[in-house]
């Protein structure tokens, strides 16, 4: 399996990601490489194994819909780049 | 003094014959004087350390300490502490006060541990040479044209070089093995759940675990009896009584029946590393212990099937870097979109950016079936692979590593066969199962690592079974040169 300039492309933009033109020919090398790797997966029949999404099959632990913890809002928000009046600043959105 | 094992520590700050506050500053002394040439340290917390050392020294005096109270020790730098920088290795978090303690750090902290500083360490724990750190690259203390392996190079680079006798590391595929068989020490990888993970910096959800690095079983055992334990914050967390890890040590290991995978000494094993593997069998056959030959089949598919599930759950979990909330920010955003691409471009390094592409691969519409689904199916192989063994036998022993430390450099331009040099180590994550790795002797005057490989919250066996061949053998006491 091998992947072009198109799906780096299409996939630093999913992923969220800004790269350089110069250095998607690496990550087209590089990818391809690594999925070249996950490709041995293929050659094993696995039509009746059950997925393992867990190492130990736990299930999701409930508890009570309690408060357990106090607003930290200042706190938190001393660690933001930009914020006002308790609210977090990006770039407009809306016009 | 810098030589000691935290247990020997132990012992001595009780007897009053130095205190903590000496000890914290020998060490601290000593981190000083070597981390420009090692570069384990990102952080050293000098004026907590000692304050944390004045305390423990009231503690010990008043006759209320526990059994770490006053013990310096070192952190990787994925555990949140509060009000501390805490990097993970990465430019995204260069900027980033903690503003909570993790589960386990707190756990040190309340014993009365002393904390010296914050380990050097790949970033976001994703490599296995500590190049990928956005700090740069750690030195092996055996030989410092090589790597200390990773991703908790800094920790293993720490202890190694006696900057701190002992530290905190994390293992996703190997991350605390794979360094401490490349620095000659005793590392412990927990079952999944056994440590909490709340406050550590998630790579691999499923896959990451928190364990100590040492120069002794004894000493990790000491350090499991901090960590261990359930902790409601963390949703994976197991609710299991802790076992005083220290108790059962000096149990005999006669009769104890080890499985040999036959898949763990073929093709692309060093012969070097073979017959030291081969003298640390013959010794526990020499210490009563009964070996077998055992088959993993699925071993091979391993690396494949980690490098699905892993930079899956890599590329969800970072996706919580936006830019927003904490974090590096880029100056000037045009709008939302060129805010978060280029916070995260500038932010991340090229190892963690691959891992991030690969996982939105993979996960991305049209791919999910034929590689996220097929990974968890082959893991679940992987994992009955263990299953069956472990029927068999108590323990499964190998190499940790196919090589010793390689050269810094040698492998950072080739992901591929970076990747491949944790093939004995992943699948063990891939299962959840607990492991260590235990200085077994040298190749050409670098270390190699025995790995010992135990069934599911087999901890207090796997540490004993360590302890008898530490007993034995005095390959875990090697100082190196510079060091001593």
């Amino acid at each position: 399996m091998s992947v072009d300039r198109s799906d780096i492309t299409k996939v630093a933009r999913l992923a969220r990601l800004k790269i350089d033109e110069a250095d998607v020919p690496q990550y087209v090398d590089n990818l391809s490489n690594i999925l070249g790797l996950v490709e041995q997966m293929s050659a094993v029949n696995t039509d009746d194994v059950v997925p393992m999404a867990h190492p130990l099959d736990a299930a999701q632990r409930l508890r009570a819909d309690e408060v357990s913890d106090t607003n930290q809002r200042d706190k938190f928000q001393a660690l933001a780049p930009q914020v006002e009046s308790g609210l977090y600043l990006v770039p407009k959105v809306i016009e | 003094m810098h030589t000691k094992t935290i247990s020997q520590l132990s012992a001595v700050l009780r007897s009053g014959e130095v205190s903590s506050v000496e000890l914290t500053s020998l060490f601290l002394d000593r981190i000083k004087q070597h981390n420009l040439a090692l570069n384990c340290f990102i952080s050293i917390t000098e004026a907590q350390a000692l304050e944390a050392a004045a305390a423990a020294d009231q503690r010990l005096k008043a006759g209320n300490a526990a059994p770490l109270t006053g013990v310096p020790i070192a952190h990787k730098d994925i555990f949140c502490t509060e009000g501390v920088k805490t990097t993970c290795g990465s430019k995204m978090l260069d900027n980033f006060i903690a503003p909570y303690e993790s589960t386990c750090t707190a756990k040190f902290r309340d014993a009365g541990a002393v904390m010296l500083g914050k380990t050097n360490m790949d970033e976001f724990a994703m490599g296995s040479s500590n190049e990928t750190s956005y700090f740069g690259a750690v030195k092996n203390p055996w030989d410092q044209g090589r790597v200390p392996g990773g991703s908790s190079g800094g920790s293993v680079s720490a202890v190694a070089a006696r900057l701190a006798p002992a530290a905190t590391g994390t293992d996703t595929g190997g991350s605390i093995r794979q360094p401490a068989a490349l620095c000659g020490l005793t590392g412990l990888k927990p079952t999944y759940g056994r440590v909490s993970r709340f406050g550590m910096i998630a790579f691999a959800s499923s896959l990451d675990q928190a364990g100590p690095v040492t120069y002794s079983a004894e000493d990790a055992a000491l350090m499991m009896n901090v960590m261990a334990g359930f902790d409601e914050r963390d949703s994976t967390s197991v609710a299991r009584e802790v076992p005083d890890y220290s108790a059962n040590l000096e149990n005999g290991i006669e009769g104890l029946k080890i499985g040999l995978p036959k898949e763990y000494f073929g093709e692309g094993l060093d012969g070097n590393i073979a017959r030291v593997i081969d003298a640390a069998i013959k010794e526990y056959e020499a210490l009563g212990a009964v070996v077998k030959e055992i088959s993993l089949p699925n071993t091979g598919l391993a690396v494949p099937t980690y490098y699905v599930v892993a930079p899956a759950e890599c590329s969800t979990n970072l996706s919580r870097f936006d830019g927003v909330r904490f974090g590096h920010r880029c100056d000037d955003p045009q709008d939302l979109f060129d805010l978060y691409t280029r916070s995260r471009g500038e932010g991340f390094g090229l190892e963690v950016k691959r891992r991030i592409m690969i996982g939105t691969y993979v996960l991305s519409a049209g791919y999910y079936d034929a590689y996220y689904l097929k990974a968890q199916k082959i893991r679940r192989l992987i994992s009955d692979d263990f299953r069956a063994a472990f029927e068999k036998v108590d323990v499964i022993m190998g190499p940790t590593t196919p090589s010793t430390a390689f050269k810094l450099g040698e492998k950072a331009d080739d992901p591929v066969t970076m990747y491949l040099s944790d093939i004995y180590t992943i699948a063990v994550n891939m299962a959840g199962l607990p492991a260590a790795s235990i200085p077994a002797g040298f190749v050409d005057g670098l270390p190699v690592g025995l790995q010992v490989i135990g069934n599911y919250f087999d901890e207090s066996r796997l540490l004993n079974v360590a302890h008898k061949y530490q007993q034995a053998t005095d390959w875990h006491l090697q100082v190196p040169k510079e060091f001593q």
